[in-house]
């Protein structure tokens, strides 16, 4: 038997806002989340990028220090955004063992591992702090958060590089699905704004280089875009079967109908085309829906030369020549990249897109490359009274595509 | 410079607090880190840890099992001093 499955809160914490609500109203009124970096290392180590999208409220400003001191920044980037969904959600009263965790991140404990390899390197092994190790392993925001909120059913984390937290919500739909949960608390984080990812993914020409133009340095589908900014940050959403949301009288925001996730045994860094139209068919057959039915698409889009064509073509395999007509939403321009977070942070602009019938802007196209005629616009794009069925794409190095399809419910 | 016992009790205090959020007035010489203080072993590395940088002594691994109280820890940081 197929349940419903639905969305009753979101928490978002990036570039753009410390919450989902002032995410929400910082996207649609067009900001930009890019900034030149103010920290000593970006000079010391001459990077050839100097600016990246930072979290907007710094999460010490949120949580208490020895809550704080024991939790990577991408764990407690996580927390934040948790408490915050769940407490829209209403605090659930739930079974322990019927609460599940979904989390996800790309990279994982970045800081904290160089922090203490820098410490054992001035200072000898003896000065490493006891805790490094459970604060930089991938899982540690999974697993921290399902001691916040007493989830015994499981605590899963997947690491998909920029699919990761899409693919986790696939999975929390799925865990949902098999029965294995009645709540779950699911999305993903990511801090990686580091001398070393900022080194590494400019050595393979990934970031954009604009350092004169923070704020217009992501430009997905620009003629002249030239590579993606860094971002930070996380995102939940509490995931619930619809019968457990409706007998606990909860607000339910909109229904995730079906995911999909493939890999394309292709590039280990360059997307096929082929396997991302393949997860969005996926996701629509899981939701049992035609591509006729879909109203709105949020791009995986990252302002690459080569990302953003690819991922248009998968989308006319799919969708046809409708695809032109369907307003599309690259909202990577305003957050920048949150690598592990982004993806569940464009399911809640996809949730709010499809509950206010509105698709959010796409800032800083100057010029729309003529090779990706979507229908994208730098103003909020209304997208109808009817019902919505919308996509949320991701794509990751690795060759992974994760595709989550989320519909409108009726009020 | 050596420190007093009323300089490592306060200093180790500090360090209590950061690590856990416990007020710095209920760290006294009587109480047990792990019946009074409720410090599980790893913040209680953490401390020991930070304790050896702050004071600059060396607390061995074999020893911290035998710091039941912060007043045993005072006196061993205290002797300890060059």
């Amino acid at each position: 038997m197929t349940k419903r499955i639905v969305v009753t809160g979101i928490g978002a914490t990036s570039g753009i806002g410390g919450t989902a609500a002032d995410n929400w109203t910082n996207l649609l009124a067009g900001m930009s989340g890019g900034r030149t970096l103010e920290h000593d290392w970006v000079t010391e180590m001459q990077l050839p990028v100097t600016f990246a999208a930072e979290a907007m409220v710094r999460p010490e400003e949120v949580l208490e220090r020895p809550v704080a001191k024991r939790l990577d920044p991408s764990s407690q980037f996580a927390l934040i955004a948790a408490m915050e969904a769940w407490e829209d959600a209403g605090s659930p009263d739930v079974d322990p063992d019927r609460l599940g965790v979904d989390f996800a991140t790309g990279i994982g404990g970045v800081w904290t591992l160089l922090d203490a390899w820098d410490t054992l390197r001035e200072k000898g092994p003896r000065r490493v702090m006891p805790m490094t190790v459970p604060m930089l392993m991938p899982n540690s925001a999974a697993g921290n958060l399902s001691l916040h909120f007493g989830a015994r059913a499981f605590a899963r984390t997947v690491a998909s590089a920029c699919a990761s937290s899409t693919e986790s919500l696939v999975n929390a739909y799925e865990h949902l699905q098999a029965g294995l949960a009645d709540v779950v608390i699911a999305g993903g984080t990511e801090s990686a704004i580091h001398p070393i990812t900022i080194a590494a993914f400019s050595s393979m020409q990934a970031l954009s280089r604009r350092n004169e133009d923070p704020v217009g340095a992501s430009r997905p589908y620009s003629a002249d875009r030239d590579g993606f900014v860094m971002g930070e940050g996380a995102a939940a959403l509490i995931l619930e079967t619809e019968e457990h949301a409706k007998a606990r009288g909860a607000t339910i925001y909109a229904e995730i109908v079906g995911g999909g996730v493939t890999a394309d045994a292709y590039h280990i860094t360059a997307n096929a085309p082929e396997g991302a139209a393949r997860a969005v068919r996926l996701a629509l057959t899981a939701a049992g829906r035609h591509a006729d039915e879909i109203t709105h698409v949020n791009a995986h889009a990252t302002s690459t030369p080569v990302g953003d064509p690819n991922e248009y073509t998968a989308l006319k395999d799919v969708i046809g020549d409708r695809v032109h007509e369907i307003p599309v939403s690259a909202t990577k321009a305003s957050t920048g990249h949150l690598l592990g977070g982004t993806g569940a942070l464009e399911a809640i602009f996809t949730v709010l897109a499809v509950k206010n019938r509105v698709a959010p802007p796409t800032i800083n196209i100057t010029t729309q490359d003529p090779e990706i005629p979507l229908k994208v616009s730098g103003e909020p794009q209304p997208l109808g009274d009817g019902p919505q069925l919308a996509i949320s794409n991701s794509f990751g190095f690795g060759g992974h595509n994760a595709v989550v399809a989320i519909a409108s419910v009726d009020d | 410079m050596a420190f007093t016992n009323d300089e490592v009790l306060a200093g180790l205090a500090e360090l209590i607090t950061d690590e856990t959020g416990i007020d710095a007035s209920e760290v006294a010489l009587e109480k047990s880190f792990t019946d009074d203080l409720d410090i599980d072993s790893i913040s209680m590395m953490t401390i020991v840890v930070n304790a050896e940088e702050k004071f600059g002594v060396t607390i061995p691994d074999d020893e911290v099992k035998n710091l039941k109280t912060v007043g045993d820890a005072v006196t061993f940081i205290v002797s300890g001093q060059e």
